[in-house]
């Protein structure tokens, strides 16, 4: 595993104007903050995971890394360069090597192109004159790398199972060659048997090809499985960070900590006699988020200060980032 | 007798395909007070079994063999008798809370339905007692929040309200299909310590259905494990964990990667769930079993007892052979 980062995402925002029903037209829009001053580096070949219950914002910070969603403030340096600051087609030449999977694995496939147009897709959009016998040599290539028949170029999307089509989804990003890959809940879809299967396959594309992933899922069993390091996010703000070993072994923030005991364990000696953490009440609004730290509405160990005064992201041992006044 | 036992029960499905066999020779009992999870990949009939226990199977399915209730067959009987014990006795739960409420109607009104249809008791003492339950199923100010609509709740407040609706009429029996499989981790865990709480406090017994392996270590009692529209192992949940001796729960249990393991890679089972329209001749895992041999791929295994503990499995190979 090589040591240079290739992605630095520095105090990213992203704020959404949304307007309630009943509004004027000329009612100022509310702002809502789905990702709030989120920073981290990325290096070649690591994996980071992003955790957080929905409405975190770990979606939306996964699309504004690659503009996918307008930012507001921030920087993403990729390779040097700050994608937010670059004009279309410069953006196209990076574009390239980071490439996104999805949940949904069929939503994903347009129905009407058989698989081989779809994987060849973004070879023919970024290299328009790769000749024709190279592309299909390159789709058979990739489509053995994922573990699908190359006799099968000519089906469509519906004659496939979830399963197939996540890895159709996993040929397509890495037909580029990419230097990055952005997996959002690309396994929650689908059946425990055929998890592992996907999982097992981008943790072997990662060791061919050095490639480093951004994995994003609610399932911390699997996230923890596949990461090097995991950013746990709580209505869009950062609010620990560290190696994966580390967060689950000595967390530090109760949040994380109540996420962790949350998660069951396939063992029922260890599960009937765990002690709970249960987190109170509901996740507050995001239009609306408490003042100072915005946990502290369910938090065990709230006191007055943290309504006043945000929780710095500070490095609480080396390499272990947490953002409380009380943190472990 | 046994509170619950079923013998034999298969489902069927016409399509325009043909017959769809879901189902087939499932068996088992349930004791009062305890809790049952079916476990399995979807397509594997888990859901299926309980809809035909219960009636609701979709108009082109068809149920036989018995279902026994309290000791009276309950499979494929009269509606309206049906609806009697659907109402006291046998309440259920769904995965989309939001869509098992009607989105135009206030909760209240819902829930007041149900006590004023079953028990004719007055629209005021089915609200009041509507507040009640949701009281129980520890939603803040019940009695305010009863009158609103169901999109003013959260995924897991909705979860809430569905329990509390299945609870009015107290009923013995309680099947959750999926309850948390929408919700968030820490939701999932407000919602089964909510409904482990109730069920001690009301002593019913639940059937509890899932593909978490998690969820059913923490709140099973005994665990059936299904592939393919047919029981593969059955036993007491904690020695189905510790020893399993089917090659589809062993298959299962190391493919699902666990918090407090440091496992490098993940072991898969190969293949994909069979397409039951096209399932195989003998045990429907045989595709994907790497102990399979000729029989297994002919005959379909019977359920059959393994050693001391009550514990079932059906396969053809020796159990000597896979541990």
């Amino acid at each position: 595993m090589s040591e240079h980062i290739i992605l630095q995402v520095k105090n990213l925002k992203v704020n959404f104007n949304v307007s309630s029903e009943g509004d004027m037209p000329w009612t100022k829009p509310k702002k809502l903050q789905a990702v709030n001053n989120v920073s981290f580096d990325l290096k070649a070949g690591e994996t980071l995971g992003i955790v957080g219950e929905s409405g975190c914002g770990k979606s939306t910070l996964a699309r504004a890394i690659v503009k996918m969603v307008p930012t507001d403030s921030g920087k993403v340096i990729w390779l040097g360069n700050d994608l937010l600051t670059l004009n279309k087609s410069d953006m196209r030449q990076h574009r390239k090597q980071i490439q996104m999977i999805f949940q949904d694995p069929l939503a994903s496939l347009n129905p009407r192109m058989n698989i081989g147009e779809i994987i060849a897709e973004p070879l023919r959009t970024h290299y328009p004159k790769t000749p024709e016998t190279d592309v299909k040599k390159r789709v058979k290539d990739v489509m053995n790398k994922v573990g699908l028949l190359d006799n099968l170029v000519n089906r469509y999307p519906h004659e496939f199972s979830g399963g197939q089509c996540q890895r159709i989804g996993i040929a397509r990003a890495i037909i580029l060659k990419p230097k990055l890959i952005i997996c959002d809940e690309p396994v929650s879809a689908l059946d425990v048997s055929i998890q592992a299967q996907v999982v097992n396959l981008l943790m072997d594309l990662q060791g061919e090809m050095e490639l480093a992933l951004i994995f994003i899922a609610h399932d911390l069993s699997i996230v923890k499985h596949i990461s090097t390091k995991i950013m746990v996010l709580y209505l869009g703000n950062m609010v620990e960070l560290a190696n994966s070993e580390d967060i689950y072994s000595n967390p530090r923030h109760p949040y994380t900590q109540a996420l962790i005991s949350a998660v069951p364990i396939p063992d029922p000696s260890i599960e009937k006699n765990k002690e709970l953490i249960l987190i109170q009440g509901d996740l507050p609004s995001p239009v609306d988020p408490p003042s100072g730290c915005v946990f502290r509405t369910r938090c065990q160990k709230a006191q007055d200060i943290c309504a006043e005064e945000k929780p710095e992201f500070i490095e609480a041992s080396s390499s272990h980032e947490v953002a409380c006044h009380f943190h472990d | 007798m046994s509170f619950l036992e079923v013998s034999n029960l298969k489902v069927e499905f016409d399509t325009a395909d043909g017959v769809v066999s879901a189902v087939n020779n499932v068996n088992f009992s349930l004791d009062e007070g305890k809790v049952l999870a079916i476990v399995g990949e979807s397509g594997s009939g888990k859901s299926q079994t309980v809809f035909a226990m219960t009636g609701l199977l979709d108009h082109n399915g068809r149920a036989s063999g018995s279902v026994k209730f309290e000791g009276d067959e309950i499979l494929n009987i009269p509606n309206d008798v049906l609806n009697r014990i659907r109402a006291k006795k046998i309440a259920m739960i769904f995965q989309d809370p939001m869509t098992s409420l009607n989105p135009y109607v206030r909760v209240s009104e819902q829930m007041a339905e149900v006590l004023v249809h079953h028990k004719g008791i007055s629209k005021s003492d089915a609200i009041n007692q509507s507040i009640v339950m949701l009281d129980a199923v520890k939603i803040p100010e019940a009695k305010s929040r009863i009158k609103m609509y169901p999109h003013e709740f959260s995924g897991g407040m909705r979860q809430r309200v569905m329990i509390a609706m299945s609870l009015l009429c107290h009923p013995k029996l309680l099947i959750a299909d999926e309850p948390t499989t929408a919700l968030d981790v820490t939701v999932q865990a407000q919602i089964m310590h909510l409904m482990s709480e109730i069920q001690k406090e009301f002593g019913m017994s639940i059937i509890l259905i899932t593909h978490d392996l998690g969820v059913v270590a923490g709140n099973s009692d005994d665990m059936l494990v299904m592939y393919g529209g047919e029981v593969m192992e059955l036993g007491k949940t904690e020695h189905l964990y510790a020893n399993p001796t089917h090659p589809y729960t062993q298959g299962l249990m190391s493919a699902v990667p666990r918090l407090d393991d440091i496992n490098e890679k993940l072991i898969t089972i190969p293949g994909s769930p069979p397409n039951m329209m096209l399932k195989p001749i003998g045990c429907p895992f045989s595709p994907r079993c790497k102990f399979a041999n000729d029989k297994c791929l002919s005959n379909i295994p019977v359920l059959t007892k393994v050693g001391e503990n009550n514990q079932y499995r059906a396969c053809h190979v020796a159990i000597e052979s896979i541990l």
